[in-house]
């Protein structure tokens, strides 16, 4: 071993145990999150499934299965990414380590509150803010332990340039605790009147769904891209150019053309959405231009995924700004064509990166292989398999050829909820998809952790063994 | 630590832009939003839902109808129509002038440019503001949806997706024991609908010695078994109030229509 793996075995090594129980806790909740979600469309398959039993309705099992997969999986597994990122640039081991572990705890214990509270129906009502304030005041607080955590770490950087990777951590680590304290001040604790509400909803919405993931998962691909290939990233000051624009444009995004709010809100909205070509061009002029020439075999391991990530990362973008012209986003907005985009953000190019960036951390944080090394591949195909072709597809084509529809008046409305149907049934396959990946990774995670602690124990009693073994030699 | 300094500084205010223009703005301009005055009247809008409406808001959050549901209308903007309200002096020269005009789905300065031409010949016009849209047309409202209709809502629930039909102006179209009958048993009334049943909200019980005022008029096939009744608990019955209390049928000032009594009159309604 050289020098410099020494170096980052140690710095890997004091990750282990804050990224075990982030990656931990966020596999459970993927999991639980999208079981629910299948339970939420086994109502397309028989309405009347679930009559009898309030907590299986189908309004607060879709709202409770997509804050369990974005509050319970995408965010916890993003920090324990971030910690590892922030820890590796820094060339420092993590600090406060204790921090982390607490906080993934009581994350736990937070996105458990919010989500038996959707399903027993104490749900705030505001879309991705479900939770009232016992569960978000939890997960509020976690995050910021976590962020501490992290931005100890960086302070203690010895390496004082910064990367590309460290603008966009650094601008998500500060911007959910922002927007999500902001958006729950105002529609929980302090109710604002009216539909001032619901343009709050709307900005919190496009802040965590669009900008944030994207913050996260193009930080992360660019960590992974020269990490994996040994190619510094074509150019810096594209990527720097590309968050600036990112950050100024997309948060303005968002606000649904045709809502009955003041028109200026709306309008700001489709010029912005033209706006964030802008990032979308750099972005993905850096993409292709650092993996171009670059030998490094794509089969399904990490640097596969953050390739595909971006990739689908840039389709969900493109997906998002069509509904940012008035035409378009009156005639797709209340369709399926939305919550299309929504999975293929969150499934297709957020869990694809965040679990690829997962696995390529975890052998050098345990100092092992992965036990299934197979699974990594495995659980790579079925999230893009289950996301892009049984999620986004069919549920971009159900709202494609339904917005069509609707603008004529005289076919009748339970004609076009009819052909929706079967992309409707179609979507359960989907989540089953990723959730057989979801397992495969969550056995990865699990078994990992049992192999290690298994080691820990043995070193343990070794070293009781040794301890005893002198005290016989002194008598 | 300096360019970590520069990048925190200009995130700020990237960041801080967003926000108040998207958080702050909306605020002051609609958190301030008071009651007005409905169009060619002293009427003021909107007014406090009933008590039994306002907790069944309450229900209707609880149980994620929104997740199905919107509760906004849009339109494509307004027409106008001219309307001959007198002949005048000199019917037959009215009636002329105006077979040679097109009298529906006009601009606002052709509206007034047509009447002037009709009050020039002796007729008596009224011009009439019709709403347009495929949402209007469905029967979904009479105008669009605007800020002052969610006025003492909270929370307020717009909506995101159709996977139903919007429900702004379900009051407007069915009673308080449809929306009950639909409730429970949602295909006895919408043939193929994907609606999931509530039956949770409502209890099915033995007939007593007298039989509950409040049980449902269930068509056959849809009813419990012979001896029981259903009958609605107070959260179903609340989330029914609420529902028909959905109505926003006044045109107001940003928001203007004229009313169809006064369109029925017209000639250009079919």
């Amino acid at each position: 071993m050289n020098e410099i793996e020494k170096k980052y075995s140690a710095i890997d090594a004091s990750c282990r145990v804050p990224l075990l129980v982030l990656f931990g806790v966020a596999s459970v909740w993927l999991i639980i999150g999208l079981a629910l979600a299948i339970i939420a469309s086994l109502t397309f398959h028989k309405p009347e499934l679930f009559a009898n039993c309030p907590f299986l309705t189908y309004g607060r099992v879709q709202p409770a299965a997509n804050d369990a997969i974005v509050y319970g999986f995408a965010i916890p597994a993003a920090l324990g990414v971030i910690l590892w990122i922030f820890a590796r640039l820094s060339e420092s081991e993590l600090l406060l380590p204790l921090v982390p572990i607490v906080a993934a705890n009581i994350w736990l214990v937070g996105v458990l509150v919010g989500v038996v509270a959707i399903l027993i129906g104490d749900s705030t009502g505001f879309m991705w803010l479900e939770f009232p304030t016992a569960g978000w005041i939890l997960i509020f607080i976690a995050f910021l332990l976590i962020a501490i955590s992290a931005m100890a770490t960086f302070g203690a950087r010895r390496e004082r340039a910064l990367q590309p990777a460290h603008w966009f951590l650094l601008g998500a680590l500060f911007w959910f605790p922002w927007t999500y304290g902001t958006a729950n001040f105002f529609l929980v604790e302090w109710p604002v009147r009216g539909v001032a509400q619901a343009v709050i909803n709307w900005w919190f919405a496009n802040n965590l769904l669009f900008v944030w993931l994207g913050l996260v998962g193009l930080g992360v691909v660019f960590y992974l891209l020269p990490k994996i290939s040994g190619r510094p990233l074509q150019s810096r000051y594209f990527a720097l150019f590309a968050f600036w624009t990112w950050v100024l444009f997309t948060p303005w995004c968002g606000m649904p053309q045709g809502a009955p709010v003041p028109s200026w809100l709306p309008a700001a909205s489709t010029v912005a959405s033209l706006l964030t070509v802008i990032p979308l061009i750099s972005i993905a002029i850096v993409f292709v231009s650092t993996i171009r020439g670059v030998s490094v075999q794509c089969k399904g391991g990490p640097y596969c995924s953050a390739q595909i990530g971006t990739v689908l990362f840039l389709a969900s973008a493109v997906m998002l700004i069509i509904t940012g012209c008035s035409h378009c986003g009156r005639l797709l907005g209340m369709t399926w064509y939305m919550p299309a985009q929504t999975y293929l953000q969150i499934f297709g190019f957020f869990s694809v990166v965040i679990c690829g960036a997962a696995n390529e951390s975890l052998p050098g944080v345990l100092g092992f292989e992965l036990p299934f090394p197979s699974f990594v591949r495995w659980q790579h195909r079925l999230f893009i398999i289950g996301s892009v072709l049984f999620l986004a597809l069919p549920l971009a084509i159900a709202g494609i050829i339904a917005g069509i529809k609707m603008q004529n008046p005289n076919i009748p409305f339970t004609e076009i909820t009819q052909g929706t149907l079967n992309y409707l049934r179609v979507s359960s396959a989907g989540f089953l998809i990723i959730l057989l990946g979801s397992l495969l990774f969550a056995i990865n995670v699990f078994a990992a952790t049992a192999i290690w602690q298994a080691k820990l124990a043995k070193s343990i009693m070794a070293s009781f063994g040794t301890a005893f073994e002198a005290e016989e030699v002194k008598s | 630590m300096k360019t970590g300094f520069r990048i925190f500084l200009g995130a700020f205010v990237a960041f801080g832009l967003s926000w108040c223009g998207f958080v702050l703005g909306p605020i002051l301009q609609l958190g301030t939003l008071g009651q007005t005055t409905v169009l060619n009247s002293s009427d003021i809008y909107p007014n406090q839902r009933p008590g039994d409406a306002t907790l069944g808001l309450q229900v209707y959050r609880s149980s994620g109808c929104a997740a199905c549901h919107t509760t906004q209308v849009g339109q494509h903007g307004v027409v106008c129509d001219v309307v001959l309200t007198g002949a005048g002096n000199n019917p037959a020269a009215v009636n002329k002038l105006i077979s040679t005009l097109t009298l529906t789905n006009l601009t606002k300065d052709e509206a007034d440019a047509i009447s002037g031409q009709i009050s020039t010949a002796g007729g008596k016009t009224e011009t009439h503001i019709r709403p347009i849209g495929p949402d209007i047309e469905r029967g979904w409202g009479m105008r669009h949806s605007v800020a002052e209709d969610f006025l003492w809502d909270n929370p307020v629930q717009l909506g995101s997706i159709r996977v139903g039909p919007d429900l702004a102006n379900v009051g407007m179209r069915y009673d308080l024991n449809w929306q009950l009958l639909h409730l429970y048993a949602p295909q006895s009334k919408v043939q193929n609908s994907m609606m999931p049943s509530f039956r949770f909200l409502f209890n099915v019980q033995k007939i007593g010695a007298t039989p509950s005022p409040d049980a449902l008029q269930l068509p056959a096939g849809f009813g419990p078994p012979a001896g029981e009744e259903v009958v609605p608990s107070e959260d179903a019955k609340n989330l029914a109030a609420y529902l028909v209390s959905l109505r926003a049928d006044v045109a107001l000032h940003d928001a203007p229509f004229t009313t169809p009594s006064a369109h029925a009159a017209g000639t250009q309604k079919k």
